[in-house]
């Protein structure tokens, strides 16, 4: 399987070192189409000027966090199927439940390697493309 | 206050330096410090609460030195201006080992929320506990410089 190396990446968290971090690995892999937000209420207005294929987010930020754009993403007609990633420091299980009951692709716990990163990408692409 | 919990924050502290800085710090033995005045330069504060009223503050201050090859480490040739840099990495640095700690403490029957972290620079700069006695600090080293966690819970 091969994933869309031009894909438009959007990657939200209201710490900049890790939106760079992230971007960083983005690049390693081959992902150079990536704009990014500060907190979920930008993420919001991103997506509905720019034609996002895939979203990566942080849970806490102030104004709009994570889960609450996850919902909104999820409840929309027009953007509910793009891939979401949650990246965050919550490894709580009933974090992890409360994501996945709102309909999050996968889940990342921080700290991680680029090579977990990597593979949690991998794995939501396998399941949409076998969902096709 | 019991030692047993300084156990999360150290592992969280150790896992989340090694994993996203490539830097092994080595805990010291944890220690009651009686003072508010930080122990390094560039401090790192959240707060948690719980249900029932439980609340607690978890800080992490590092050296100057510390801290700018922790951005090196994590930004790489990235950096675009070494004071808002670390500023912001030192945040981030707090809030992921405050989610990791949480966790583990969760583990332990102990469930708490986190709060955004904020971050204050410059010498002699103050951290407010939730109370001034019983404030668990743990000193790590690296060799690149110090750094102190400490924490502090409401019974």
């Amino acid at each position: 399987m091969s994933i869309n190396k031009n894909m438009r990446i959007l990657v939200v968290d209201d710490f900049s070192t890790m939106r760079r971090i992230i971007k960083n690995i983005l690049k390693q892999l081959g992902f150079t189409n990536v704009v990014d937000a500060d907190d979920g209420t930008t993420a919001w207005e991103i997506l509905n000027k720019d034609k996002i294929d895939f979203i990566i987010s942080d849970w806490n930020m102030p104004k709009m966090s994570g889960i609450e754009l996850l919902r909104k993403v999820r409840a929309s007609e027009e953007f509910a199927d793009i891939p979401f990633l949650m990246v965050t420091a919550e490894g709580q299980q009933e974090n992890v439940i409360e994501a996945v009951q709102a309909g999050v692709s996968n889940y990342i716990v921080k700290p991680f390697t680029p090579e977990t990163f990597e593979q949690k990408i991998k794995k939501i692409f396998e399941k949409k493309e076998k969902k096709k | 206050m019991d030692i047993k919990l300084a156990k999360p924050f150290i592992e969280a502290t150790v896992n989340v330096l090694s994993t996203m800085a490539m830097i092994k710090p080595k805990a010291k033995r944890p220690y009651i410090k009686d003072h508010n005045r930080a122990l390094g330069d560039v401090s790192g504060i959240v707060g948690f609460t719980a249900d029932g009223g439980k609340k607690g503050v978890m800080s992490v201050s590092f050296s100057k030195k510390c801290a700018i090859q922790i951005v090196k480490n994590l930004l790489g040739d990235d950096i675009e201006n070494i004071v808002e840099d670390v500023q912001d990495a030192v945040g981030e640095i707090t809030n992921m080992i405050s989610g990791q700690a949480r966790t583990k403490l969760a583990e332990m029957g102990i469930t708490m929320e986190g709060a955004t972290p904020t971050v204050i620079m410059g010498e002699n700069h103050t951290i407010t506990h939730i109370t001034k006695d019983k404030i668990m600090a743990v000193p790590f080293t690296t060799e690149y410089g110090d750094f102190v966690v400490e924490f502090s819970m409401s019974e």
